[in-house]
């Protein structure tokens, strides 16, 4: 069970406001996108969920319970791995659990062998390739204990074939654990392959300002790329994206 | 002509050779005595170290207060403080560990401090984020990320509690390296002045390799500056 609600969030930083009455909710099990431009305040939305600082405004609650302002209550990864470069890779996976609870080295071990890591067990982070690290990272969230799972941009960093090779990876683990995913990108195609539905972020102040329900098959794979339909949705958040784009005066 | 040169002003390195080997039995408990001396002055100097630079650390308004006071006694020298040590201790044991013990206390601290201030944000970030409490954090990821630190500090305590054994004993004590220098640098045997400073660069290297060996071992698979 985890299910999250925002609602009416609004944050300021300094005199600049950042966030303007963002309200969204992610259902049980589902994986929602938040698409928008860089600087728009994605991160942001991220760090208020996760109890780094209160909103100004506004308020969280996962199952119903008020978690504004709680650390702790979500599993995230960051837009960089975050690895702890003094950890072996499954002593990485398990920090997550580690903090809460008594962590699960089996559970983590087959785990990573899923995340096509086997081997890697002892290694340490710089000895793993950056799209590798990204996978590490995202165990680590897996295993934490929580049921409600933030990624803050966690391919923008890749190159592109890394990156198709990391979604068609991310969607096969996801599948096989439901946990609800909130996902934060600014890759349109990233975003329509990915979720269950999207939320498009407006610049300055951001806020939501659509809300599209996808409706691709699962499970899904790269031909999904070259359907009629999904250059039409392609085209579609486009435009939307575009709308918000203009400098305000 | 460098031969012409008499033996009580440079000795040949064959005769500091000779003494080395046939007075062992004259400076062997010497030798004892000083690394005594420096192990126990480095072992109480850095755990005072540790024990200051932690608590400062917990306490971030008193070690805003502290810090730069800090930094400006590392420039006093220590040793100078070393008169006035005996004067109020005597010739005991005590005033050598006090003076070992200032010495090796600022480079920890210093080193320790600048080890948990670079602590990475990103990594904070995330443990903080998963709902990490103060003292996980301090153990999870503040101690183990100055450890590199900790220990350049260690390095530099090591050698420099051997000096602060030797500088410590020409104050002022019955036996010690720095006792059988003061005795051989009277009686104008330069041969064991040489001696002596050769065991004290051979004492210096032990210590430092004891460190760089349990530097090896506590950070087995980190990342090296080379690679
Ligand atoms: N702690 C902070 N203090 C001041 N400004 C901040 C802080 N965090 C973020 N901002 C500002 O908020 C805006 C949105 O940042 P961010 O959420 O990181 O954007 P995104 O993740 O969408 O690229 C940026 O203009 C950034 O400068
Ligand atoms: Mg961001």
């Amino acid at each position: 069970m985890s299910e999250l609600i925002a609602e009416s969030i609004t944050k300021s930083f300094a005199d600049k406001q950042i966030l303007q009455n963002v309200s969204f909710t992610v259902k049980e099990g589902e994986f929602v996108a938040l698409l928008g431009p860089s600087g728009s305040g994605k991160s942001t939305i991220f760090h208020l969920i996760g109890g780094m600082s209160r909103p100004d405004e506004g308020t969280f609650s996962l199952d119903g319970k008020d978690i504004t302002g709680q650390r702790g209550m979500i599993s995230y990864t960051p837009q960089n791995p975050s690895l702890f470069p003094w950890r072996t890779i499954i002593q990485n996976v398990v920090l997550g659990a580690e903090i809460q609870k008594k962590p699960d080295y089996q559970t983590a071990q087959e785990m990573l062998e899923k995340a096509g890591l086997k081997g890697y067990e002892n290694a340490y982070p710089y000895q793993l390739s950056g799209g590798m690290q990204q996978r590490v990272a995202f165990v680590r969230a897996l295993l934490s204990p929580q049921d409600f799972i933030c990624l803050d941009e966690p391919f923008s960093a890749l190159d592109e074939f890394t990156r198709l090779e990391m979604q068609q990876w991310l969607l096969n683990i996801w599948q096989e654990n439901k946990k609800s995913i909130l996902f934060v990108t600014h890759n349109i195609e990233e975003a329509l392959y990915l979720a269950d539905r999207l939320l498009i972020l407006s610049n300055n102040p951001a806020t939501i300002k659509y809300d599209f329900s996808l409706p691709f098959v699962r499970p899904r794979d790269e031909n999904l790329f070259l359907t009629e339909e999904f250059l039409q949705w392609k085209r579609k958040i486009y435009q939307a994206l575009q709308e918000n784009n203009h400098i305000p005066s | 002509m460098f031969f012409a040169i008499p033996n009580w002003l440079l000795p040949a390195p064959t005769d500091i050779f000779h003494e080395a080997v046939n007075g062992w039995d004259s400076y062997a408990h010497h030798l004892l005595s000083t690394s005594n001396l420096a192990v126990v002055g480095f072992v109480i100097g850095v755990s005072v170290g540790l024990v200051v630079s932690i608590s400062l650390h917990l306490l971030p308004s008193v070690r805003q207060a502290v810090y730069p006071l800090l930094i400006l006694s590392q420039n006093i020298p220590i040793i100078v403080l070393a008169p006035l040590l005996v004067i109020w201790f005597g010739f005991g044991v005590l005033p050598k560990i006090i003076i070992i013990t200032l010495v090796c206390f600022f480079p920890i601290v210093v080193a320790t401090l600048d080890g948990f201030r670079q602590t990475s944000p990103d990594l904070m970030h995330y443990m903080r984020m998963a709902g990490a409490s103060k003292s996980q954090l301090f153990r999870k990821l503040e101690i183990p990320h100055a450890l590199p630190s900790i220990f350049s500090g260690l390095k530099i305590a090591a050698t420099y509690s051997v000096m602060g054994a030797v500088i410590s004993e020409w104050l002022g004590a019955n036996k010690g390296i720095g006792v059988y220098m003061t005795l051989a640098q009277s009686s104008f045997r330069t041969d064991r002045v040489f001696v002596a400073i050769v065991f004290i660069m051979i004492l210096c290297l032990i210590f430092f390799a004891i460190i760089i060996g349990l530097e090896k071992v506590m950070l087995k698979g980190r990342r090296g500056k080379d690679e």
